[in-house]
């Protein structure tokens, strides 16, 4: 089978232009046509001669492929269903805004964490994606255009697959991929703390910690992770963190009724989280099949927000959007999994 | 990370291996240390299969085709070297506590470790396995817990073994505690799927507890 050239930095490039014995620069005039221009096929990169064209094609194709599947809600937002893998598919959703538009991609078809919230999670793994399916979501969609911000906060765990990750927000970021500003990408993660330590290496990229509850037991209810690393141990790497450079980092608090939703909560969240300038974003909580968790009330959410607000943790309730498609993210691909086979363990 | 000086590496079924080492520091049974090849090489985490007081400790792993570390952890011998972490790691079920052990794979570790540690009284342990020979520690488990070890063997039949997914043995099992607290340890699909068949059998979630080898 031939090989993607879309999700190659400029660095796999140049390698593949030199191993087909061709001009160095040919690599970045490959580059624009990837991540400029987005042509579909190699035979339109119309700067490269023929035969060079001709040897690319031998062993690669462009690799972007188009979205299968759309829902759309009424307010605007889309929800896109990418092929990635054989049979295998993960969603992408465009939200449009007054002043901006976001699209949260995938990085992983399926995933490992387990977290007893998501639809997601109750799909298993299938497999990482590349950096050419993960940057594919973007560069396909049909409003492209008019995308402004980025959030990895789709499916799976991209700290999980910190590699593809970290090489697709290079393809975002670099003056020769897409050259977008990193202040308008956001990673969102569980707290895997090897990849977590990585990524504010090399990345200047936003960064989301999915936190859910400050209390450890409770947390290890909701998320296996918490048994490995507990979030305490991932704030105080944070809090190591210079965060002075722009670069945010965010909380992410999805409403659980009567879970993590008290003035217990909201203690034990300004002690966690004092010393760290973070945003709280909190997320109403739209129902999986079989949970037994309910959302909060949205006059639990506003107190909550406010008995936050009021101890100096900026907090705010994230506005819910497409909720007539919203069917939780991973629904949609799930559905179009009905060919996976039971696990043999 | 520490440099430690293998004692043994012994393939003890089909690309399954135990690893040995001296126990310098403590350790709280259930938890995971990082193993590595180089210095300059992310670990990766296994669950300590021996009990705290044990002059080794003890890793019990699988080889995962095109991995990093496990093709090259199972071709170690005895005074070789690695590398490895602080124990760390909150997958811990009390002494004595009323639970039900649920494993898969080499994810018995930690249970192995509870249990070799003295931790066995009010313990219910049921492990899947592809094989009769996946039921590792099996001897041991047997001796100490007699009709509380439960073995779900889905490619082979053997005596006193359910036959199935550990998942259709759950399903079929009707006296399930919710009192008791359910710890589960393995792939993600097990655990995923486990918790939800407890959670349909009206254990709260509160009661469950799991540790994915992701
Ligand atoms: C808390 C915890 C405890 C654990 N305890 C144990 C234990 O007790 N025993 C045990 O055996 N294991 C355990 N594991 C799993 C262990 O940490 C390793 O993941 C496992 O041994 C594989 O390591 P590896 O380096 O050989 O493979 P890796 O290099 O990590 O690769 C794993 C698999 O993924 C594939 N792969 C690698 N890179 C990619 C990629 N980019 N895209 C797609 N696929 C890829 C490989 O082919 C391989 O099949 C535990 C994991 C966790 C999180
Ligand atoms: S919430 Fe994120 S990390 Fe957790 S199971 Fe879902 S996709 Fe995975």
């Amino acid at each position: 089978m031939k090989k993607s050239l879309l999700g190659k930095t400029l660095a796999e490039l140049e390698v593949v232009v030199k191993d087909l014995g061709m001009p160095a620069f040919t690599a970045k005039q490959i580059a624009d046509w990837l991540y400029k221009k987005t042509i579909s096929s190699i035979d339109d990169m119309q700067n490269i001669s023929l035969q060079n064209r001709e040897k690319l094609g031998e062993k690669f194709v462009a690799g972007f492929s188009n979205h299968t599947q759309v829902q759309a809600s009424v307010d605007g937002t889309k929800k896109y269903l990418f092929a990635a893998q054989i049979k295998k598919f993960v969603e992408a959703a465009y939200i449009p805004e007054k002043t901006r538009a976001t699209l949260c991609v995938s990085s992983q078809v399926g995933c490992k964490m387990g977290c007893l919230f998501c639809m997601t999670g109750k799909q298993g793994f299938q497999g990482n994606l590349s950096a050419g399916e993960i940057v594919n979501q973007i560069l396909s969609l049909p409003e492209r255009e008019k995308l402004t911000n980025i959030v990895y906060m789709g499916m799976g765990e991209p700290l999980d697959n910190t590699e593809e990750v970290l090489k697709s927000l290079e393809i975002l970021t670099a003056p020769w991929g897409l050259a977008m500003s990193p202040r308008r990408i956001t990673v969102s993660t569980i707290g895997i703390l090897p990849g977590m330590t990585e990524f504010l290496e090399k990345s200047e990229c936003h960064l989301a910690i999915s936190l859910h509850t400050p209390f450890e037991e409770e947390r290890k209810k909701l998320m296996p992770i918490q048994n490995i690393f507990p979030i305490k141990d991932i704030i105080e790497n944070l809090k190591k963190y210079d965060w002075s450079k722009q670069r945010r980092v965010s909380m992410e608090y999805i409403m659980f009724k009567g879970l993590n939703d008290t003035e217990k909560h909201v203690r034990e969240l300004s002690r966690l989280l004092s010393g760290i300038k973070c945003r709280l974003n909190l997320i109403k909580f739209h129902p999986i099949p079989d949970t037994p968790l309910l959302g909060s009330e949205p006059e639990v959410m506003e107190y909550f927000r406010d008995a936050l607000s009021a101890r100096g943790i900026t907090s705010t309730i994230r506005r819910s959007r497409g909720e007539d498609i919203y069917a939780a993210c991973g629904m949609l691909s799930t559905k179009s999994l009905t060919e996976s086979k039971e696990q043999d363990f | 990370m520490i440099k430690k000086i293998i004692i043994s590496n012994t393939e003890i079924a089909g690309s399954v291996y135990v690893l040995s080492f001296k126990r310098d520091f403590e350790f709280l049974p259930g938890q995971v240390i990082g193993i590595s090849n180089h210095l300059q090489e992310a670990p990766r985490l296994y669950s300590i299969a021996s009990g705290n007081t044990e002059d080794v400790i003890r890793i019990l792993y699988d080889i995962k085709e095109g991995g990093q570390l496990t093709p090259w952890l199972a071709k170690r011998k005895a005074n070789d070297s690695i590398f490895i972490t602080n124990a760390s790691g909150n997958f811990i079920s009390e002494m004595n506590e009323d639970a039900c052990w649920i494993a898969s794979g080499t994810g018995i570790a930690p249970f192995a470790s509870m249990f070799f540690s003295g931790n066995y009284n009010n313990k219910l342990l049921i492990h899947g396995g592809k094989f009769l020979e996946s039921f590792y520690f099996g001897n041991e488990f047997r001796e100490k817990l007699g009709k509380n070890y439960v073995r779900c063997c889905t490619r082979e039949t053997g005596d006193g073994v359910f036959e199935g997914r550990l998942t259709h043995y759950l399903k079929e099992k009707d006296d399930l505690n919710p009192a008791h607290k359910y710890y589960l340890c393995g792939s993600a699909e097990m655990v995923v799927e486990t918790r939800d068949i407890l959670l349909l059998k009206g254990i709260s979630f509160g009661n469950i507890v799991g540790e994915i080898y992701f």
